[in-house]
């Protein structure tokens, strides 16, 4: 009797269970496989009906491509080393060197992070640009007539650009980890005779390196994908793969090629998603303050 | 004693013994002149002047809030004071940053490094003063000797247990030679067990080294008084005794220190005259006792007369004794301790005894006795002893 007892709600659990994950799943086929199948489905078969490879070998032969990139690798690999720098930099200032208003800063690091990106590439322009507050005033310092400052219509200008908005998340994820960090251990390092840049290479850094890693594979991952900033600036022959995949689908109406550009994009994207999980994963999230 | 605190300054060779002791010969005092400490403007160590002298142990202890971690922070120059000047040696520390102030440090949570092997957190200060590898390579092992860890510096602080931990902590903080060792609550964060061992393999270690310098950060009355040569008791910011730790708990010198340090019977009395040999008549109720005045209380004054626990015993007083009547309130069996509760005169009297085959029931009307030399007089006002 008693195992009867025991096994009746067992045996309706898993019942309720399979009904209950019909729905979200419908609507994440809905919402995100079926989309994601038109567009595999048109990068192989483009408007015929037969799957092939041929457009993938076609569109991954051209220099158009290859340059597209070569450009997203150079601007996010460069963009995300500067982020977890800067960010680096400034976590180690906020929480382990207290001045007026550094928790503010710390709280305004979410708000940053809420904000559209193109803001950032809207503000350089008003700054930096050609016409901007930074070169209006050099060239009537300095009686020129050409603008001295020429940086941000170029690949450093959407680095500098990405840099600014995603170096928060690096910020994130690292103050959290150093607040993990036991003050007593600072002060003990100290009184061992260890000056603050050797604390910080040998007790601050390895404590922050997961957290490190997380965010600079987070900033990664978002760089590889950012196309509001590359748009708005529209630095000359900055082409990366988001941009290539708007120009062809919505200015040239090249669906087909647009597509396989597209997956190549999903799958790098993927394949860094997957580093990330995988760092996450190997440091411990939660002894990094991510989870 | 447990596995693992097995073993340790008992079995340091003598040749560890000696190399760590020539390590401790240029160990220097303590020395806290008129010093204060401020955050915020609240005063939270207020005029704080005390000598712990070389190869010392001095004990601070108070209850949370006192200022005795700020002071100790002071030393480590992790707090900088705002008024005032401390010394270690003959040097001025005062704004001298905390890496080169030359001292070792243990605290409550050990704060080992714990992407470090044992090793390689004893090794940390050593590289940190830039020592060369042979020196490492001698010093570490020896340190690791010295507090019974020789075994497991290849271990994680993870893969230590508290005691083990606390004690690579001590070894880290000797491997660097300091000229004063600060512990701030080092055995806090062990388990009763543990810490009564750790307790003892501390009183080992001085023992080892006599010339290291200690400045001990408690609240646990037991561990000063097993520790320190000198005690000081600290309440709001402020020495409010100091002394050594015999003189300290026989002759406390205010109320808050016969309460803080050990547990006291404080009654309430008027000295009546001097009785030689440091003694003095009170009356207490309607009688009179004979207690010691150590502190020369003036006659006709009120005071309060303290006498330990374990010093009062049941039954008739022999010569020389003072007697009270006392009524029973209640008894408390604590394993190898009985604690009896008694009514005298209106006044809470406590008494320890071993376990009694029978003891009084609640109510019982008996009289208790304690030696006058086992009684002392306590001004009533704070004075600083």
């Amino acid at each position: 009797m008693a195992e009867l007892a025991l096994g009746a709600p067992y045996a309706a659990q898993p019942r309720t269970g399979s009904f209950w994950i019909a729905p979200p799943l419908l609507i994440l086929a809905a919402l995100f496989f079926f989309p994601l199948w038109l567009i595999l489905r048109q990068a192989l078969a483009g408007d015929g009906d037969v799957l092939s490879l041929a457009k993938f070998a076609g569109v991954m032969a051209s220099g158009e491509f290859r340059h597209a990139l070569v450009n997203t690798l150079v601007i996010a690999l460069s963009a995300t080393a500067g982020c977890l720098v800067l960010g680096f930099v400034l976590s180690v200032l906020i929480a382990f060197t207290p001045f007026p208003g550094s928790e503010v800063l710390a709280r305004m690091i979410d708000t940053f992070i809420a904000l559209p990106t193109f803001l950032v590439a809207l503000a350089f322009t008003f700054i930096y640009g050609s016409a901007g507050m930074l070169n209006e005033s050099l060239m009537a310092i300095l009686h020129v007539d050409l603008p001295p400052v020429d940086f941000l219509y170029s690949q450093w200008g959407v680095i500098l650009s990405e840099m600014t908005v995603y170096t928060p998340f690096v910020m994130r994820p690292l103050l959290a980890a150093f607040s993990l960090i036991e003050p007593a251990q600072i002060e003990v390092a100290s009184s061992l005779g260890a000056r603050p840049l050797r604390i910080v290479q040998r007790i601050i850094l390895p404590a922050a390196l997961p957290a490190l890693v997380a965010g600079g594979s987070l900033c990664l991952l978002l760089t590889v994908n950012e196309f509001g900033i590359v748009l708005f600036i529209g630095a000359k022959d900055v082409i990366t793969l988001p941009l290539l995949i708007y120009d062809k689908a919505i200015q040239q109406f090249d669906y087909t090629t647009a597509c396989v550009i597209a997956v190549v994009n999903v799958a790098l994207s993927i394949a860094l998603y997957s580093l990330y999980r995988f760092v996450v994963a190997y440091f411990g999230g939660r002894r990094a303050g991510l989870v | 004693m447990p596995a693992d605190i097995a073993g340790t300054a008992a079995a340091v060779p003598v040749s560890t013994r000696a190399g760590a002791e020539r390590a401790m010969r240029s160990s220097s005092g303590i020395g806290f002149d008129d010093v204060s400490v401020a955050y915020n403007g609240v005063v939270v160590l207020d005029s704080l002047t005390l000598a712990v002298n070389p190869g010392e142990i001095v004990a601070l202890i108070g209850p949370s809030g006192s200022g005795k971690t700020t002071a100790l922070r002071a030393v480590a120059g992790f707090v900088r004071p705002s008024r005032g000047r401390i010394t270690i040696g003959t040097r001025d520390v005062t704004n001298v940053a905390p890496h080169a102030r030359n001292i070792g440090m243990v605290v409550q949570n050990y704060a080992l490094f714990p992407h470090m092997r044992a090793e390689e957190n004893v090794a940390f200060g050593l590289r940190a003063r830039g020592a060369g590898a042979d020196v490492i390579r001698e010093r570490v092992p020896e340190c690791l000797r010295l507090v019974g860890m020789a075994n497991y510096a290849k271990r994680y602080p993870r893969e230590l247990s508290g005691g083990q931990q606390q004690r690579v902590a001590i070894a880290r903080a000797l491997a660097i030679r300091p000229q004063v060792l600060l512990l701030d609550e080092p055995l806090s964060a062990l388990d009763a067990q543990i810490r009564r061992s750790m307790l003892d393999e501390l009183a080992k270690l001085h023992r080892e080294l006599p010339s290291l310098t200690v400045l001990y950060v408690t609240h646990d009355q037991t561990e000063a008084l097993t520790l320190a040569d000198h005690i000081g008791i600290m309440r709001d910011g402020k020495l409010v005794a100091f002394g050594d730790a015999q003189s300290l708990y026989r002759y406390p010198p205010n109320r808050f220190s016969a309460e803080f340090l050990g547990r006291a019977n404080l009654l309430p009395v008027q000295a009546l005259a001097g009785a030689g040999a440091g003694m003095a008549r009170v009356r207490f109720g309607d009688g009179a006792l004979l207690a010691r005045n150590h502190h020369g209380l003036p006659d006709g004054g009120h005071c309060l007369l303290c006498v330990r626990p374990h010093d009062v015993s049941l039954g008739a007083p022999g010569e020389g004794a003072n007697a009270l009547s006392a009524t029973v309130r209640s008894v408390q069996w604590q394993g190898d301790m009985q604690n009896v509760e008694l009514d005298v005169a209106g006044h809470v009297l406590r008494l320890s005894c071993p376990p009694m085959h029978e003891p009084p029931p609640p109510g019982a009307a008996l009289t208790v006795h304690f030696s006058a030399t086992q009684a002392t007089l306590v001004p009533e006002t704070m004075t600083r002893g």
